[in-house]
């Protein structure tokens, strides 16, 4: 599972790499935080979100590839991979 | 945005188009100069980085719908009231003004990376149309056209029954989003020091100059006192809602603090307190 948190301004972009990417889905909340880069950018939209994803190895490396390459520089966004276990193993695949 | 645009597409729907012509050329041609005067001042004088001016310059070329109310109200109070077609200048001055600075940023640091031995298109990310897409179909600009659009359609019939909401509870709404906004505003305020001197005399003088012009523009239009006032209010304002998600999306280089501090915690109370009146005084002398 690739999660993703990033600046609220970010949501299109993100669910559209994402779906490029190849993954069947995902689930979004909203978060709050801070990191090395400060301040919301917006006082009406809400910080940021938090991004899951349920995906295959390859759909993860491929989303890691682009976010690290057009998004890490330029935006707050970070990401980590961790390893779940699902029932219905189709539905991601 | 909406009750602003919807109120405006009513009164519009009285105004005849000879009217509202010749004011409207000269507000897209104010919405064409203030971002690239804003940039200009700021790469040139204020030395920013190519980011950070067309950022701040976005703001100053984009309008504040808070200062536009303000100012009408205010010289409904003094006796001069604006024509129902402002909201119509508004929409014509924003659409413009964010575009043009961020079309200039773009293509200063296209220029920039490929002196420096890089290629054009690394630079912009992301093509054009899609950024243009993107800032007009935000959520501000639909509401704003939107309105409009509804309300000249709708006219004077389909405006009275849901007056009691855009117009009756407006007002108190307006005075709680203000006070949200007052406080967005106070929280920014001790990032002032790092904005430095620089941006806080940019902050109160660039709008005066804006204003100015607006002014000017207004009268050579033929408006009246009051609306030229509107109109240079709204020249001189900064956006701090629509333009800081759409600087931020397109120009991630630039500095947010530059761009929030100077629209939200100086320009904006500036507007407010000292701008508006100015503008007024200045419309006296210059307009009909």
């Amino acid at each position: 599972m690739l999660t993703i948190i990033a600046e609220s301004l970010l949501q299109e972009r993100m669910f559209n790499e994402i779906r490029k990417a190849g993954a069947r889905g995902y689930t979004i909340t909203n978060a709050e935080g801070e990191g090395l880069r400060q301040r919301r950018v917006s006082e009406i939209l809400g910080a940021n979100i938090r991004i899951e994803t349920i995906v295959s190895p390859e759909v993860a490396d491929r989303l890691l590839e682009v976010i690290s390459t057009e998004y890490f520089e330029r935006f707050a966004v970070i990401a980590y991979l961790s390893t779940v276990s699902v029932i219905r193993g189709e539905k991601y695949v | 945005m909406f009750a602003l645009g919807l109120k405006g597409g009513v009164e519009l729907s009285h105004s005849s188009l000879a009217a509202i012509s010749g004011p409207a050329f000269v507000t897209i041609l104010l919405g064409c100069l203030t971002p690239v005067s804003a940039y200009l001042v700021l790469r040139k004088l204020g030395k920013f980085s190519i980011a950070d001016s067309a950022g701040i310059a976005a703001h100053y070329g984009s309008v504040s719908a808070v200062t536009f109310i303000a100012a009408q109200q205010f010289v409904t109070s003094v006796g001069a009231p604006a024509e129902g077609f402002m909201p119509t200048l508004l929409t014509l001055l924003e659409i413009p003004g964010i575009q043009i600075a961020l079309a200039i940023g773009a293509f200063q640091m296209a220029s920039a990376a490929k002196a420096a031995g890089g290629t054009e298109s690394a630079q912009l990310g992301r093509p054009v149309k899609e950024i243009l897409h993107e800032l007009l179909t935000s959520r501000s600009m639909m509401l704003l056209v939107g309105g409009l659009v509804i309300g000249t359609a709708v006219g004077e019939t389909g405006w009275k029954p849901v007056q009691p909401v855009f117009e009756g509870l407006f007002k108190g709404l307006l005075t709680i989003f203000l006070l949200e906004m007052g406080l967005a505003a106070g929280s920014r305020l001790s990032d002032l020091k790092h904005a430095g001197f620089f941006l806080l005399a940019f902050g109160m003088l660039m709008p005066i100059i804006h204003g100015a012009l607006g002014a000017w523009l207004g009268s050579l239009a033929g408006l009246s006192v009051g609306d030229c006032t509107v109109l240079a209010a709204m020249a001189s304002s900064a956006s701090y809602i629509a333009a800081p998600p759409a600087v931020r999306m397109t120009l991630p280089e630039a500095n947010p603090t530059f761009y929030l501090t100077a629209a939200l915690a100086i320009t904006f109370p500036f507007n407010l307190l000292a701008g508006i009146p100015i503008y007024f005084e200045i419309a006296k002398r210059l307009c009909a």
